[in-house]
């Protein structure tokens, strides 16, 4: 009785559609913003704009699902951009032994890099903004030390560059197939596997999972280990599209588009609750207004000014409602 | 001043999302009164002081304040009208003073500064108005608990309060301090203040309040005065019960002992030890038997609880079930094994606040409950509509969130969680912990059911009732160590408080 009184009341008692559906603040914003654009910037309606849109999302929307995951236990990943620009680096260095070794290299060493993330964060109780803020700055160092001192790196290697370059049948670009199948993966991940709930319960209330026989350690080091697996992916696509490593400037900053998205989309940066199908339209979103400004020809540096009042007012539109 | 009372609710009717949580409820409250609310969890207590104090808005029904028909829209308008709740988490600032702390917010100004040498004076005034020897000058966080919870009730005075909402004021006063708490309400009566206290402990409301008013399931049953009201009678009242059916099956229908059933233990500790906290701590507990754990605060009880869960690393010792020596780095080797541990702290060691009643029942169970790897929805379902019939869990559904459900019934899907992955031992540290009496007494008979069945349970609790009524052996602990064994004719209330009060 006592905690009745001091607990919030929802209105509207959940239904399991509501837990996983993106807020619907979001969705509605994405499709304003995308009408918007349809009526007032000229060749927006377009299927090359439209595929153009999607591919350069990629990267961000592929290091904001990862990072989607890590809010979901309550974590922050700052670490990402980094490790896109390490996964890069690996890649153009040991592109002579084969485009899928070197590829798979790349993965493998960034993995392991956010699983060091996860255990520190994990076992030594260190905070998350810390850790991964360490590894931000140290990983960009190690990216550039791994691409001797930083210097461009051009390749010519079409099994590496078919991953950012090429499309199927000649209209499907293949970021966009693979970051739809990874968004696929990641619903399904969160939503439907032990994996994915132990997730949300870490994060919901961390004693609640430890004494319910959840490793919390281990489901904190998979989830950052995804996020470094993710983030490495993302490095070696717009690597790829590139046809060159560029050590010093991958990923600058992709770790605050992320973040963005994925709050936007209606995950509580708190833990505890998280949208896949959220992150994507809070991706999509940012994206758009993005292409929409270059479109404009709006200056960027009005455009970044724009997009943040865009973000705290999506945001808004989400806060948690009282009585 | 006219006839009118100060306060009148009447018909009031709130309704969440279709389900109805007060309904045609009347609350009177007079000048100088002292009101109990009573009801089980769900009865719409704090639903009603919520439409009382502005935090909601009610969705039917009337209300008069000093006569005149009010509609608070907010806690702040209340306020300014001189209804102010006070809660049992007190929001105050730690390192703020106590005048800061009463003056919060609308402090006295001179020149655009603050005025402090008035707050001061003013804040004293009130404190000594209330019999409190506080100084208004100490910082609150060098004050003990009661004295900050007096605080919360001096801001409340200062504000103007005539009517104050008094929610479990005395959920962490000593006895000593709950006699001050006494004092300072006696006075604020004899000033004609009215005030709605709320509590579980029914000592209290007969020590302290004039009235009692009863609710059951949203529903006006009853006001009363409370001199010459039997106690029996109050709880027939609360539960909807005719009071011959109570003396027949007794209160809580908790009464019978079980003997262990086997020569071999179905849980042995031998010597479990960490730093000061437990100190070679051996158990034996048996199949069928509730093992009943006392201990005063700080005495290790349930320091052993979590070390035979895993949950805490000892220095040594050894636990073993069925015979079988179990290796507890973490819960989940206990798991495991078959044991399941139900936390003192629903809150912050139990619920998931933002799941549904299905997702927090089968948290545990999950790895059973999958298809290749997927966690089905069927067989949730299936455990979920099993359960909340055999425990009786009021919710709307399986996909009501856990948060919205009161604490008697969060405790029930809490107890399903662990039951329904068929567990050979059941450690319950403080089961039916600030729980109403209704859920309380089904949480009881469903352990002795339990037991019954052939599991083994080890209850902690620190109501000595409880424990006689429903254990059929209770160790006793003390300073980490057992400190007596109790059986048979020797348990009693006596021999347990004897026990835990020995000095070495």
């Amino acid at each position: 009785m006592a905690e009745a009184i001091t607990q919030p009341m929802a209105k509207r008692s959940a239904s399991s559609f509501a837990d996983y559906a993106p807020t619907y603040g979001a969705a509605a914003a994405l499709v304003l913003l995308i009408l918007a654009n349809v009526v007032l910037t000229p060749n927006f309606a377009d299927v090359d704009n439209f595929r153009n849109i999607l591919v350069q999302v990629t990267p961000t929307m592929l290091v904001a699902i990862g990072m989607t995951f890590v809010i979901a236990t309550g974590g922050i990943d700052l670490s990402v951009g980094s490790l896109m620009a390490i996964a890069s680096a690996v890649a153009a260095v040991s592109l002579d032994y084969g485009a899928y070794p070197a590829m798979l290299a790349a993965l493998v060493v960034v993995t392991l890099i956010g699983a060091f993330n996860g255990w520190l964060i994990s076992t030594f109780k260190i905070q998350p903004i810390i850790v991964t803020l360490a590894i931000l700055i140290a990983g960009r160092g190690v990216a550039q030390v791994i691409s001797n001192g930083g210097q461009l790196i051009p390749f010519s290697n079409p099994s590496f560059e078919f991953w950012g370059k090429d499309s199927l049948f000649g209209i499907l670009p293949v970021p966009i197939l693979v970051m739809a199948v990874i968004i696929g993966l990641a619903i399904f991940i969160l939503r439907a596997t032990i994996f994915g709930r132990h997730v949300i319960a870490v994060g919901g209330n961390e004693n609640a999972a430890r004494l319910s026989g959840i490793s919390v350690n281990r489901t904190k080091i998979m989830v950052y280990a995804l996020s470094g697996l993710l983030a490495g992916i993302a490095g070696l696509i717009y690597t790829a599209r590139l046809g060159a490593s560029d050590a010093s400037q991958v990923g600058q900053t992709i770790e605050l588009d992320a973040i963005a998205a994925t709050v936007v989309g209606g995950t509580a940066l708190t833990g505890g609750r998280a949208t896949v199908i959220g992150t994507v339209i809070g991706a999509l979103i940012m994206q758009i207004i993005t292409t929409s400004f270059n479109m404009n020809g709006i200056k960027f540096s009005y455009a970044l000014v724009i997009k943040a009042a865009i973000i705290l007012f999506v945001v808004y539109l989400q806060r948690p409602k009282s009585h | 001043m006219t006839n009118e009372p100060l306060l009148r609710m009447q018909s009031i009717r709130k309704v969440f999302s279709g389900v109805v949580a007060l309904d045609d409820v009347n609350f009177t409250l007079e000048r100088g009164e002292v009101h109990s609310l009573v009801g089980e969890n769900g009865a719409g207590k704090s639903t009603l002081i919520k439409v009382m104090t502005g935090a909601y808005n009610r969705d039917g029904g009337e209300m008069f304040f000093e006569g005149k028909p009010v509609n608070f829209r907010t806690p702040e308008e209340a306020q300014n009208s001189g209804v102010v709740a006070v809660y049992q988490e007190v929001n105050l600032l730690m390192f703020r003073t106590v005048a800061e702390n009463m003056f919060l917010g609308r402090e006295p100004r001179r020149f655009g500064l603050i005025d402090w040498n008035k707050m001061y004076r003013e804040a004293g005034e009130v404190l000594r108005n209330l019999g409190l020897q506080i100084d208004p000058k100490a910082v609150l966080g060098s004050l003990n608990i009661a004295s900050r919870q007096m605080i919360a009730i001096a801001r409340g005075v200062s504000l103007g309060a005539k009517i104050l909402v008094l929610d479990e004021p005395t959920s962490s006063l000593t006895e000593r301090e709950v006699g001050l708490l006494y004092d300072v309400i006696r006075r604020l009566k004899e000033q004609g203040t009215g005030i709605v206290y709320i509590s579980h402990r029914f000592d209290e409301l007969y020590a302290v309040c004039d009235k009692v008013t009863v609710l059951r399931d949203g529903k006006f049953i009853a006001t009363r005065p409370l001199a010459g009201l039997e106690r029996i009678d109050l709880v027939c009242l609360m539960l909807g019960k005719q009071r011959e059916d109570l003396e027949r099956k007794g209160a809580t229908a908790f009464g019978e002992h079980h003997e262990a059933q086997a020569v071999q233990p179905l849980l042995e500790t031998e010597n479990l030890t960490r730093g000061r906290r437990l100190r070679n701590v051996s158990l034996r507990a048996g199949r069928g038997e509730i093992l009943g754990m006392a201990g005063l605060l700080g005495s290790g009880r349930t320091e052993v609880a979590r070390a035979v869960f895993g949950a805490d690393a000892v220095d040594r010792g050894k636990v073993s079930l069925e015979g079988k020596p179990l290796k507890l780095n973490s819960p989940n080797d206990a798991i495991k094994a078959g044991i399941a541990f139900l936390s003192e702290d629903r809150k912050a060691e139990g619920i998931v606040p933002e799941w549904s009643v299905r997702e927090n029942m089968t948290l545990a169970a999950l790895p059973a409950l999958t298809n290749l790897g997927v966690v089905s929805r069927a067989k949730q379902n299936e455990i979920v509509e099993k359960f909340m019939r055999r425990l009786g869990i009021k919710a709307s559904s399986g996909e009501q969130k856990i948060r919205e459900l009161s604490g008697g019934n969060q405790q029930k899907v809490l107890l399903a969680r662990w039951l329904c992955k068929n567990p050979k031992f059941l450690i319950l540290d403080e089961p039916t912990r600030g729980i109403d009496i209704g859920a309380k007494g089904e949480i009881q008979s469903l352990i002795n059911e339990l037991a019954d069945e052939g599991l083994g349970v080890l209850m902690i609790s620190s109501e000595l009732e409880e424990l006689v009524e429903g254990s059929s052996r209770i160790v006793v602990m003390r300073d980490g160590e057992c400190a007596a064994e109790l059986r048979g004719a020797d348990i009693s209330q006596d021999s347990i408080i004897n026990a835990m009060a020995e000095t070495n």
